[in-house]
């Protein structure tokens, strides 16, 4: 089985207000297409955690490496490439871009990476918005969508790139019943289907029971996994 | 990241919030505007009074000048070491004011390569007396033809010609704003009166405007031998050279080398006219500081307007940051902003003060006889033009780098995090 994620030994600690140690010797791997969930206590450092695997928390000890490359320490700017390239981040909040329509945000970090043509991107789009059938929803202004669909909308942008890995943290804390069903329907259908890696923080226990793997945090520090 | 991507996304920003990229560019615009307007009304009035002054002004002038300062004669066959000579009362030599050799040198300056034309005079303060009407003047004697090729007289006739001047013996071209005081046209003799007394009654042959009131109002031209004659004085008798250069920049090492040549007094256009090149110069320091003030006042209207853009889209960079793009591409991002901002503000900005410039110029600006003038002077000059736009975009650049620098250091973390 391939590795596409490891860390090393990972603490944090935050400064202000007191300094805290909220992460303390994070060591764990996920393996290609492992839908992996993890759960813990509200505040015991799922996020910090999370934004630290996407890249964009560089100040923490220890190492992080995705998809055989080590990250820690890289300059800024190639960490942008490299979560462009190989990242697909999900929020607790849709987080879309509000002046531009549905299809419009799926598109922007196709743009960005710029390995395929404008017209191949809004194919490829189009594409991964009829994957979480929202398809129909492509030309409208993000703000006239429903909570559900912009949260697939989102999730689309995440695929658009063909990450090797798509975090989510809390992706469906805001969804009523029925459409988080449907969130994690597809992210499920992903990871059976099309093999794709997924970290998932969640406090749906159905949710993480119905993953591959679950991680149990506890005070910064993995209790279970 | 392609520069299409950033201006995708700027464009949209841009449109998205069009009420205040108008209100951001209409800062430009009225900054370019008045910087055009300002520039081209001060830079019209220095021009217009520069050539009005060098239109009536030699640029270099030959004369005698009087040394007050003698050495009595005491001190020429006496002195030496521990002496000392005591005069009281000295009073100033009778000295005639003339050029002697004047028109030789005339000659030999003509033949100079840096010189238009040289034009001889013989100058004398005079009374003109008309009826009851008694006024000073100076009636200075000319070869009107010289004088012509100097200051372009034939233009600036308001009746009679030069020809008339030169077949007659006894005739005058007189200042309009003299001849008006004196109430006299074509054909009236007005009786001349010299410092020592003489008397010659002199005809009145053509009027001229040179657009001075200073010099309208007081002076006369007349033939050299007329005024030779009231002074009585012989014809080789002149008192000064007026010289026209073809570069007007040689006027200073050339007055200065011909004074050394010729030993009297060669004095250029820049030292007779200090006083007004000062004014010159602190209008051109006043319009600057205007102009500079404006295009500043205008730069922190997009400063600003640029901080509280960036302010709302802190979300926007944080998602965008999330999603791999870096802070290069959030700095063109929004200095992109600011670019269009100031082009399309520069642009109307240009428009507009072309426009004001246009009907200031054709104002009607009433001087009285003080100056030539009916509409303000502006100076159309395409370089203000370019200069505007140039400032416009460089200011609106300067002042949305650093709203945007900051943007790109936006951590993406702390505002994701809510
Ligand atoms: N920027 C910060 N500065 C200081 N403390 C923080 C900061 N962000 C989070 N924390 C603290 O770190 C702990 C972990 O937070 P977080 O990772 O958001 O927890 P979780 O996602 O598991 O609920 C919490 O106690 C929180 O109060
Ligand atoms: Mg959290």
């Amino acid at each position: 089985m391939k590795t596409i994620l490891r860390t090393s030994q990972i603490n944090k600690y935050f400064l202000e207000p007191v300094k805290f140690h909220v992460l303390k010797d994070i060591d764990f791997e996920i393996n290609a297409g492992e839908f992996l969930t993890i759960v813990g206590k509200s505040g015991c450092g799922k996020s910090t955690l999370l934004y630290i695997l996407s890249t964009m928390d560089t100040a923490y000890e220890g190492t992080l490496e995705i998809n055989g490359q080590q990250l820690t320490g890289l300059p800024q700017n190639q960490l942008a490439k490299f979560r462009n390239e190989h990242i697909g981040f999900v929020f607790q909040f849709h987080y879309l871009l509000p002046e531009f329509s549905a299809i419009k945000n799926v598109m922007l970090p196709a743009m960005k990476l710029g390995k395929y043509t404008r017209k191949e991107i809004e194919e490829r789009a189009y594409e991964k918005l009829r994957l979480l059938d929202v398809h129909e929803q492509a030309l409208k202004p993000t703000n006239k969508l429903s909570g559900g669909q912009q949260q697939r909308v989102a999730i689309a942008r995440a695929l658009i790139n063909d990450p090797a890995v798509i975090m989510g943290d809390e992706p469906t804390g805001n969804l009523d019943k029925s459409n988080s069903q449907i969130v994690f329907d597809i992210l499920k259908e992903l990871s059976r289907s099309y093999n794709q890696t997924i970290i998932a923080v969640t406090h749906d226990t159905d949710f993480a029971d119905n993953s591959d793997r679950t991680i149990e945090m506890s005070d910064g520090m993995i209790i279970k996994q | 990241m392609a520069l299409g991507l950033a201006a995708n996304i700027a464009k949209t920003h841009l449109l998205a919030k069009i009420r205040q990229t108008v209100i951001a560019s209409l800062g430009v615009t009225f900054g370019i505007a008045m910087f055009i307007v300002m520039i081209s009304f001060m830079t019209g009035v220095n021009k217009f009074l520069e050539d009005t002054m060098l239109t009536a002004t030699p640029h270099i002038r030959i004369y005698n000048d009087i040394e007050t300062n003698r050495r009595s004669i005491l001190d020429e066959v006496k002195s030496g070491e521990g002496r000392m000579n005591v005069v009281y009362h000295q009073k100033p030599k009778d000295e005639k004011l003339n050029l002697k050799n004047g028109l030789r040198i005339a000659e030999r300056v003509r033949r100079e390569p840096a010189v238009l034309g040289v034009s001889p005079q013989l100058t004398s303060q005079v009374f003109y007396n008309y009826g009851p009407s008694e006024l000073t003047g100076i009636l200075t004697g000319v070869n009107i033809l010289d004088e012509d090729a100097l200051y372009d007289i034939k233009t600036k006739l308001k009746s009679g010609s030069l020809e008339a001047l030169l077949s007659s013996s006894d005739g005058v071209l007189m200042g309009k704003g003299l001849a008006e005081k004196l109430n006299v046209t074509i054909g009236n003799r007005v009786s001349v009166t010299t410092p020592k007394g003489h008397t010659i009654l002199v005809k009145v042959v053509g009027t001229y405007q040179v657009g001075i009131g200073e010099i309208d109002n007081v002076r006369s031209y007349a033939n050299l031998s007329t005024v030779q004659k009231v002074l009585q004085e012989d014809p080789r008798y002149i008192t000064d050279l007026h010289i026209k250069l073809t570069d007007l920049e040689q006027a200073r090492p050339l007055a200065k080398r011909l004074q050394n040549t010729y030993g009297y007094k060669a004095e250029d256009w820049e030292t007779a006219n200090a006083s007004i090149l000062v004014s010159f110069t602190i209008r051109n320091v006043m319009t600057s500081v205007v102009v500079t003030t404006l295009l500043i006042v205008a730069g922190f209207g997009i400063y600003n307007i640029m901080s509280m853009t960036i302010y709302d889209k802190m979300k926007d960079i944080a998602i965008l940051k999330a999603t791999g793009f870096d802070g290069h591409d959030i700095v063109q991002m929004f200095l992109l902003q600011a670019i269009v901002i100031g082009a399309i503000g520069g642009t109307a900005g240009l428009l507009i003060g072309y426009a004001l410039s246009y009907l200031l110029s054709i104002t009607p600006f009433e001087t009285g006889d003080f100056l030539a003038i009916d509409t303000f002077p502006v100076n159309f000059n395409p370089w203000f033009y370019v200069s505007g736009i140039v400032f416009g975009i460089l200011t609106t650049v300067l002042a949305g780098y650093f709203p945007a620098k900051r943007a790109s250091k936006v951590d993406p973390v702390s505002i994701l995090r809510g």
